[in-house]
């Protein structure tokens, strides 16, 4: 989006919104869509984001009220900020959307990801990949005596870290679940 | 009230339950029990149309000259299918449509059945919401809902699936009262802190200019009302997107005609050259802003509409308002007068003294001829001799559009329906059947090029059979003029595929299908043939062959900031570089 010169100091009319607007970097944002759970409603969000040019970096998905029948959407999106207000607008005016709440902007929170990897190895590199794992607080949950399957919880950036760290030990497969977050205190 | 009744029947018993009088659409195996209740009744009159995409544009005449939803029935597969240019046409005119399609029966979902589309899912994109319907229990609450989706806030289209074995089933009827509406509630009320503002802003600028769109006509008779209120009573200068034209009355003082690409050159310069830009219900579309980097550079911009999401889209404003245009206007103008009524006079004087010599570089301006009908020259003449009468235009997408906005004159709102956003070629023909469906002792004239409207041709059997006595007004230059325009100007003058070879002989067109045809080549003809038109009791296909290669001016080169923009006798000296898109 090219940027609008209008005088500096100019935004001190604006009621609401006093960002800077024009900037051209791009931040991650992660927003929480509380949406009713009914037929094609995650289409329809996916659709948003790649019929308007969006980025989806992590997505992930339940039903997190089955009696009201709502479901919560995490997306780790990026974009400039005149970008990720327009995500925000574009996703609130999707009828079943209920709320949309950009965590990265509203205060603290925390986002956890799972992630499962599988370890390959032998030898060193076997007691190795357990020294790690203890190190980053990963269980076994699987183990062969060629193998392990790792569960490890944390940040992306956390995940990522040991993902470096287990590939020359022999890391062979991985599957990760996409961040969920939530707002720190009430 | 719940009762028992079929799907079929629910979905009659909702339509009279929402004030529906016209369904426009065709029939197909999957919403045969839907043409059964529709036979058993005399509610609800049907208007059986020639191809589904009309059955839609019908439904948007409709709607956008009465303020009521459109209503549509096709069936499953191909009927869906076909609709979907008008949906999406809707969808970016906001016009609440509620289109019924039928699908085959859930049981045979999924497995390629005859006549099986994923309509829900090629719809999403180009409604406002959708629904598959799988529960006959449901149906009557899904369709209150949907007209509540297609009517509130920004008005669109919306698109109910009904497989046939639900429409067979039989299940308990909800009336509109008790149906959940759900959460869906847009709010009304602007921010009355930022009104206040705007207020402010009002009092002291010196260049001000209302920019409005088909956001204030949506809003309704009142708000178009309240805002020639206000801009009468401030005395500011307003001009019109070409989806806004009418909401102020062309004969209006305070008007600076159209803006945009093909705007006036009073009306581009005063958005260029303005402190303070209040935009009601318009949306900075590429076809207005030009290049957005150079739009309007010194002004304060105040922008007004229901949907947060077209604020800050590409231009960012100043002074956000999320509200219904009425209810915004409501309190502008309550605050703005129990301040005092203030103006900043010395500075509109001057404003509007820079503007009157804009104005009379008289940008409308065209050679005329005795022996060929110029297209600008037929629609002033047109406009001259249905002066004074309630009349609705509609048209078809190219150079005789914006030559119909620039020289027709919109005293009311409601009687100009256009294919604005998606720029539909065959919108009109249908268009114009479907508003005089909904005004059967109007005027209602289709301002035409001869491509677009064979588009949709096939329609003159639905006039003949429902008696809609449309004028369509051809003006024919054997071109796709707006295609033919841009290569000129900007591809080297090598005119691919931009001729319209073969074309029918109108006249005895119109003959077949039981209209009047009317043919024009003399422009000394011209007046006689229009009066004939006009009152000729039934549809007439008026075939104007006006010139080959005329250009429509002004012209803003997309691309090209609005201070940019080309006269008629600027055209020979521009120089390639612009890009067109």
């Amino acid at each position: 989006m090219a940027a609008l010169n209008i005088k500096k100091g100019s935004t001190s009319h604006s009621a609401y919104d006093l960002r800077d607007f024009h900037s051209d970097v791009e931040s991650s944002h992660t927003l929480a869509v509380l949406v009713d759970n009914e037929a094609g409603v995650l289409a329809r969000v996916i659709g948003l984001f790649s019929g308007r040019g969006y980025n989806i970096d992590s997505l992930t998905v339940a039903e997190v009220d089955h009696k009201g029948h709502r479901s919560r959407i995490t997306i780790v999106t990026r974009g400039t900020m005149a970008v990720i207000d327009q995500i925000k607008a574009q996703l609130g005016r999707i009828v079943p959307v209920h709320e949309v709440h950009d965590l990265t902007l509203e205060g603290q929170s925390v986002e956890r990801e799972l992630a499962l990897f599988k370890v390959a190895a032998i030898g060193e590199k076997r007691v190795e990949s357990l020294r790690l794992a203890d190190i980053f607080r990963a269980n076994v949950v699987d183990s062969t005596l060629e193998s392990f399957v790792f569960e490890i919880t944390g940040t992306p950036e956390k995940i990522d870290a040991f993902a470096e760290l287990m590939r020359p030990l022999g890391l062979i497969d991985v599957a990760r679940t996409g961040v969920a977050a939530l707002s720190r205190g009430v | 009230m719940s009762r028992q009744m079929t799907g079929a029947e629910m979905v009659v018993q909702a339509l009279r339950d929402q004030g529906v009088d016209t369904i426009f659409g065709y029939p197909g195996g999957a919403v045969l029990p839907i043409y059964d209740a529709i036979f058993q009744q005399n509610d609800i009159r049907h208007i059986l149309v020639r191809h589904e995409q009309a059955a839609v544009h019908m439904a948007e005449g409709y709607a956008r000259s009465t303020g009521k939803p459109g209503c549509v029935l096709v069936t499953s597969g191909p009927g869906a299918t076909n609709a979907v240019t008008g949906l999406t046409d809707a969808l970016l005119d906001s016009i609440p449509l509620v289109v019924f399609s039928g699908q085959v029966p859930t049981f045979m979902i999924g497995t390629d059945g005859f006549q099986e589309a994923d309509t829900v899912g090629i719809t999403r994109p180009c409604t406002k919401h959708n629904w598959l319907v799988k529960d006959t229990d449901k149906l009557a609450e899904v369709i209150h809902q949907g007209f509540h989706v297609a009517t509130s806030g920004r008005p669109g289209p919306v698109l109910i699936d009904i497989p046939k074995d639900v429409q067979f089933a039989t299940g308990t009827y909800t009336g509109p009262k008790t149906a959940r509406v759900d959460h869906y509630q847009p709010k009304l009320k602007g921010d009355i802190d930022a009104i206040t503002k705007l207020v402010e802003l009002m009092e002291t600028a010196e260049r001000p200019v209302f920019y409005t769109g088909g956001g204030v006509i949506n809003s309704g008779p009142a708000a178009c009302q309240l805002m020639c209120e206000m801009i009468d009573a401030t005395g500011f200068p307003v001009t019109s997107t070409l989806m806004g034209l009418g909401a102020y009355p062309a004969s209006g003082k305070n008007w600076l005609g159209m803006l945009g690409m093909h705007g006036l050159y009073e009306a581009n310069l005063a958005m260029h050259g303005c402190d303070l830009m209040i935009n009601l219900g318009a949306r900075f579309d590429d076809r207005i802003t030009g290049r957005v980097a150079d739009f309007s550079p010194n002004s304060t911009k105040v922008h007004v509409d229901i949907d947060a999401s077209s604020i800050n889209k590409v231009v960012t404003v100043n002074l956000p308002i999320i509200g219904d245009i009425g209810h915004v206007l409501e309190d502008a103008l309550r605050i703005w007068k129990s301040r005092g009524r203030k103006v900043n006079k010395a500075g509109l004087a001057k404003w509007w003294a820079q503007i009157q010599e804009w104005q009379a570089v008289n940008c409308l301006a065209y050679t005329n001829s005795d022996t060929v009908i110029k297209p600008q020259y037929a629609l002033q003449r047109l406009q001259a001799l249905t002066e004074g009468r309630d009349r609705y235009i509609t048209t078809e997408v190219g150079q005789h559009q914006m030559w119909a906005a620039q020289f027709l004159g919109f005293e009311a709102p409601n009687r100009w329906m256009t294919s604005g956003g998606l720029g539909t070629m065959g919108y009109g023909f249908p268009a114009s059947i479907g508003v005089q469906v909904a005004h059967p002792d109007a005027l209602v004239i289709n301002v035409a090029g001869e491509a677009s409207w064979l588009m949709n041709m096939q329609e003159m059997g639905t006039a003949t059979q429902f008696r809609t006595p449309v004028k369509q007004f051809i003006l024919n230059n054997e071109r796709l003029g707006m295609v033919r325009q841009w290569q000129q100007l900007l591809h080297g003058e090598r005119y691919s595929h931009s001729w319209s070879e073969s074309l029918p002989d109108f006249v005895k067109l119109a003959e077949s299908f039981g209209w009047k045809g009317i043919r024009c080549s003399d422009p000394a003809e011209l007046d006689a043939k229009i009066i004939e038109m006009l009152e000729y009791d039934g549809p007439v296909l008026f075939d104007c062959l006006v010139e080959k290669h005329e250009n429509c001016f002004p012209m803003i080169p997309s691309g090209k900031p609005h201070n940019e923009m080309l006269l008629a006798a600027d055209a020979e000296a521009f120089a390639s570089g612009a890009t067109l898109v």
